[in-house]
C-alpha cells in the first residue's frame, strides 16, 4: 500500500497526523558511515576484561581474579605481550587480530564518586551533571546535512532494545526497536490510538515513532534475518546486535545505533560471574559484525561502561565499585590491533586512591577522537556534543583513515 | 448516559494516590477523608496466606539439596505463588493509598530476582520488612529492611568479612561494601549529602557480620560476632561502637539524618505530585519528616495535603500501575488469577526484578520509549478481549470519570466492536495517566 522507501519510514520525524493518516518527510542519507555505541551498565571490571599480565604488581593484589597466563588451558589471549584479552572473548580475539578491534586502558570520564546510577548519567550525558539529553543525540544533531536545505540527520539514529538509553535521548528524534511478544491488532486500530494520542506531548510522539520503527524492522528483518533466534534468545544481545546489524546494513537504513549490556558488577564470585556477560559481549561483536556485511568497513563501535572496579579483589572473590576500566573500539575503519594506553601502574603508589586503577585517559578523549573525523564533526560541534568545563583533546590515530 | 457517579477531585484521588477506580466499587464521598483514614487502618487483606521468611529459606535449602534445573526449583514456584497474590491484592485491595505506599517502599528498598536467591525470599522481604512500617517510623524500616536476608543477599552483605575479624584472619577474606555503599547512596543519604570513599568503607566495616542463618535454628538474621570488624568506627565524623550495636547505631542515624529527610521527601513527592518534585511540596515534606522523626504516616498525610498532589494526570503509569488499574477496572475475578507476571515481563516491569538496586525509574521519560508505548497498546488490546458482553462507555465512567476526554468518548462510539472501544480507552492519554 506504501511507495515510501524503508528510509522514508524510518526518517518520520516531522510526521503529522491528520485523521489517523501519517505523513512521512523523505532525506537522503547524510553519511555512508556507521557509529554505534554499546553501553555496559554496572561497572566493568577493565583488568578483567583486558588482564595487564605484564605488570608485576597485578597477582598480588587479586590473586584469585588473574586468569592463566596465555598459551595455558583456558589461559588469557595475547594482545601482544603485556596484555591479555579475557578467555571467553575469543571472537573479540579474532577481530583484534585483523586489526578490527583497539583496546583503551585505563580510561575513565570526569566522574569519581563511584555511584553507579549517577556514573551512569554523566557517563551518557557527557557533562559532569544530569542532563535531558545525551552526547550521541546531540552529535546525531550536529552532523553535517548532506545539503544546504536537506534534512538533518537526526532521525537516522536507533536505540535497539526495550528502551530509548540517555546516551541517545534528546531532542532530537530517534527510532527505537525491539522483539516483542504480546499479539498485534489490525494496522487501523493502531491508526486510531495514534490519533487519540497524537496531541499528547509524551504518548503522542512516541507511538508515532514505535509505528514507524517496527515497521522498519519487519521490512529489514524479513527480508535479511532468515535463521531468527527463537524464546529467550529473541531478547539477549547477540540477537539484539545482529538485529542492529541488519538495520544498520541497509543503505535506508539507521547509521547510528546505541545497545545496552547489563550484568558487570561482580562484587562476589567474580570469575564465574564474569564469563557470561563477556560471552554475550564478544558473541554479540561478532554478530553485530557479520550481520553489517560490507558495510562493517565503514563502522565504528565504542563499547564503554561508566566506570572500573577495584584493583584489589574484595573480600568475597569481587571486586567494589572504582574507577579507571577498559573501552573497546571495534569496526572495519578502526585502526585496531592495539592496545592504547598510558599504563598507571598496579603498585601501590601508583592506584588511585590506593584502591583503583588510576585514569590516565579520558573516556570523552576516545569518543571525540571517533566521532569527530567518522562524523565529520567539527571541533566547535564537539563542544555541543560534550559541553562544559575545559575542552577535551580528542585522541588522535583511532581510525583507520581520518 | 455520561453522568459520572463522581467528581473530578475524587476521580484524581483514586488514581493518583491508589490504584486506580474499581468498575464495582462505590467511589467515596470525601476524598480526602478516606485517603487519610486508611493511613490508621490494618493493610486490606492478602490474597492467599501472607508470605514468610520460613517458607522462603526452606525453598532455600531445598533447592540447594535437590539442585533442581532452572525454572523448576522451589524457589521459583514461591515466587511466582506469592508474586501472583501481590499483584492480586494491589488489584483487589480496598485500602489502595496504604498499598501504593507499600509498592512505593518496596521499589525504594530494592531487592531484584536478578540476584538468583532473591526469588524465594521477596514476597517475605515486602510482607516483613516494608508493609509494616509504611506508616511507622522510618528507621524502623531501614531497620527491618537492613536485616532481612533478602536484603542481605541481594546487596551481598552477608558475605562480607572483617578483614582483622577472627574469621577474616583465618579464611583471608574480607569487606563486600556493596550493601553499605547503597544504603547511603539509595536507602538514606543520597549522594548529595557528601559522604566520601571513606565513610563507605567505614559503615561497610561496621555493618560486617549482619548475616543470615538458613540452616539452624533461629533462622533468618543473624549477627555473627566472629567475622565482625573488631573495634569503633568513625563515619560521618561521628564514631559507633564496635558490635552489632554499632550497626544499629549507625542506621538510626542514617535514618534520622537531615539529608535523608530531604532525599526522602523528594522521592515521595515526585511520586505523588511530578516527575520534577515543585521545591516548596519537597521542603514541606521535608519539615515534617524532620519534625516527627521520620514518621512516615505523617509524611504520607502531608502528601495528601500538598496542593501539588491533586493536579491531575501529572504522572505517567508505569506498567505495573497500568496493569493494576486496567484490571481494576474490568474487575477481574480472583481466580484464576490473570498471567499478571508475565504480563508484566511483557511491558518491561518484570516484578520484583529491577535491573538495578535504584529500582524501578519513577518518571515518564524512562517509560515511555517508543517500543514500550506499542507494547502498552498491544497488551490493551489483549487484555480488552476480557470485555465480554459489558458496555465500555460504563468502564470508562467507572475508571476515568470525568477525566475522560470528550475526543476518547468519541472514539470509543465510533469503534468497530466492544473490545476496540475497550483498547482506545485503555490506550488514551488520560488512561496512561495517574
Amino acid at each position: 500500500m506504501h511507495t515510501l522507501s524503508r528510509r522514508a519510514a524510518l526518517l518520520g520525524l516531522t510526521s503529522v497526523v491528520t485523521l489517523g493518516r501519517v505523513s512521512l518527510a523523505l532525506a537522503s542519507a547524510p553519511t555512508d558511515r556507521r557509529f554505534v555505541v554499546v553501553i555496559l551498565r554496572g561497572a566493568l571490571d577493565g583488568m578483567s576484561a583486558v588482564v595487564p599480565y605484564g605488570d608485576p604488581d597485578l597477582a598480588a593484589l587479586r590473586p584469585a581474579l588473574v586468569p592463566p597466563q596465555p598459551g595455558q588451558d583456558k589461559g588469557l589471549l595475547d594482545l601482544g605481550g603485556t596484555f591479555g584479552l579475557h578467555p571467553a572473548m575469543t571472537r573479540a580475539h579474532a577481530m583484534y587480530q585483523a586489526n578490527e578491534l583497539l583496546v583503551v586502558h585505563a580510561v575513565a570520564g570526569n566522574y569519581r564518586v563511584r555511584s553507579h546510577f549517577e556514573a551512569q548519567d554523566y557517563l551518557e550525558s557527557g557533562a559532569d551533571h544530569r542532563m535531558t539529553s545525551g552526547w550521541l543525540n546531540r552529535a546525531v544533531a550536529a552532523m553535517p546535512a548532506e545539503a544546504p536545505g536537506e534534512l538533518n540527520a537526526s532521525s537516522s539514529a536507533i536505540a535497539v532494545g526495550a528502551s530509548v538509553p540517555l546516551v541517545l535521548r534528546g531532542p532530537h528524534a530517534v527510532a527505537n526497536w525491539a522483539p516483542h511478544g504480546f499479539a498485534e491488532p489490525q494496522e487501523a486500530l493502531y491508526q486510531q490510538v495514534l490519533a487519540l494520542n497524537h496531541a499528547d506531548p509524551i504518548t503522542g510522539p512516541a507511538i508515532a515513532a514505535g509505528m514507524r520503527d517496527r515497521g522498519f524492522g519487519a521490512q529489514v528483518m524479513g527480508s535479511d534475518m532468515t535463521d531468527e533466534p527463537k524464546g529467550g534468545a529473541r531478547f539477549a544481545f547477540p540477537a539484539l546486535a545482529s538485529a542492529a546489524g541488519a538495520m544498520l546494513k541497509a543503505a535506508d537504513g539507521p547509521r547510528i545505533a546505541a545497545l545496552e549490556l547489563g550484568g558487570w558488577d561482580t562484587h562476589t564470585a567474580q570469575n564465574n560471574r564474569l564469563a557470561q556477560p563477556l560471552t554475550q559481549l564478544d558473541t554479540g561483536l561478532d554478530a553485530l559484525r557479520t550481520a553489517m556485511g560490507d558495510a562493517w568497513g565503514k563502522t565504528v563501535v565504542l563499547v564503554m561502561t561508566e566506570f572500573g572496579r577495584t584493583a584489589r579483589m574484595n573480600g568475597t572473590n569481587g571486586t567494589d565499585h572504582g574507577t579507571a576500566t577498559v573501552a573497546f573500539v571495534a569496526g572495519g575503519a578502526v585502526a585496531g590491533g592495539r592496545v592504547v594506553t598510558n599504563w598507571p601502574g598496579l603498585a601501590p603508589g601508583q592506584l588511585f586512591e590506593n584502591r583503583d586503577l588510576a585514569p590516565t585517559t579520558d573516556l570523552r578523549s576516545v569518543a571525540t577522537g571517533l566521532i569527530g573525523p567518522h562524523l565529520a564533526l567539527s571541533p566547535s560541534a564537539l563542544t555541543t556534543v560534550f559541553p562544559g568545563g575545559a575542552p577535551v583533546q580528542p585522541l588522535r590515530g583511532l581510525l583507520r583513515t581520518a | 448516559m455520561y453522568s459520572p457517579a463522581m467528581d473530578l477531585r475524587t476521580a484524581h484521588a483514586l488514581i493518583r494516590f491508589g490504584m486506580g477506580p474499581t468498575g464495582a466499587g462505590t467511589p467515596p464521598a470525601d476524598p480526602s477523608a478516606w485517603l487519610l483514614s486508611q493511613l490508621q487502618q490494618p493493610d486490606s487483606p492478602s490474597v492467599g496466606p501472607e508470605p514468610n521468611l520460613a517458607e522462603g529459606l526452606a525453598a532455600l535449602r531445598e533447592d540447594r539439596e535437590n539442585k533442581p534445573p532452572p525454572g523448576q526449583s522451589r524457589s521459583r514456584a514461591l515466587y511466582q505463588a506469592q508474586g501472583l497474590a501481590a499483584v492480586g491484592r494491589a488489584v483487589s485491595t480496598t485500602t489502595p493509598f496504604r498499598e501504593r505506599l507499600v509498592w512505593f517502599w518496596t521499589n525504594h528498598f530494592t531487592v531484584s530476582l536478578r540476584h538468583g536467591r532473591c526469588a524465594a525470599l521477596a514476597g517475605s522481604f515486602v510482607a516483613d520488612a516494608i508493609r509494616p512500617h509504611v506508616t511507622g517510623r522510618f528507621q524502623d524500616m531501614v531497620l527491618a529492611v537492613m536485616r532481612h536476608p533478602a536484603m542481605l543477599v541481594y546487596l551481598d552483605n552477608a558475605q562480607s568479612v572483617g578483614p582483622d575479624s577472627e574469621g577474616g584472619m583465618r579464611s583471608h577474606r574480607g569487606l563486600n561494601e556493596n550493601l553499605a555503599r547503597e544504603c547511603m547512596e539509595l536507602h538514606t543519604l543520597s549522594p548529595a549529602s557528601g559522604y566520601t570513599q571513606a565513610d563507605v568503607t567505614a559503615f561497610a566495616r561496621i555493618l560486617t557480620g549482619w548475616s543470615i542463618e538458613v540452616n539452624n535454628e533461629p533462622q533468618g538474621f543473624i549477627f555473627r560476632p566472629r567475622i565482625h570488624e573488631p573495634g569503633e568506627q568513625t563515619l560521618m565524623g561521628r564514631t559507633f561502637p564496635d558490635g552489632e550495636a554499632g550497626g544499629i547505631e549507625a542506621l538510626t542515624f542514617l535514618a534520622n539524618h537531615p539529608a535523608t529527610h530531604r532525599f526522602l521527601a523528594t522521592r515521595l513527592v515526585c511520586h505523588f505530585a511530578a516527575d520534577t518534585p515543585p521545591p516548596g511540596a519537597v521542603r514541606h515534606i521535608e519539615g515534617i519528616l524532620r519534625d516527627t522523626k521520620g514518621d512516615l504516616g505523617a509524611a504520607a498525610a502531608g502528601l495528601v495535603s500538598l496542593n501539588d498532589t491533586w493536579t491531575p494526570g501529572a504522572k505517567l503509569r508505569t506498567p505495573l500501575d497500568l496493569v493494576v488499574a486496567s484490571f481494576r477496572a474490568l474487575d477481574v475475578p480472583a481466580d484464576p488469577p490473570p498471567p499478571y507476571l508475565g504480563i508484566l515481563s511483557g511491558l518491561g516491569q518484570p516484578l520484583w526484578t529491577a535491573p538495578a538496586p535504584n529500582g524501578w525509574s519513577d518518571i515518564a521519560a524512562d517509560w515511555s520509549g517508543p517500543e514500550a508505548m506499542m507494547r502498552r497498546i498491544d497488551w490493551a488490546y489483549a487484555v480488552s478481549g476480557r470485555i465480554g458482553e459489558r458496555d465500555p462507555m460504563t468502564i470508562a465512567d467507572a475508571s476515568l470519570g470525568p477525566l475522560t476526554r470528550p475526543e476518547t468518548h468519541d472514539a470509543m462510539a465510533r469503534a468497530g466492536s466492544r473490545r476496540e472501544a475497550l483498547t482506545l480507552l485503555f490506550t488514551s492519554p488520560e488512561f496512561q495517566r495517574r
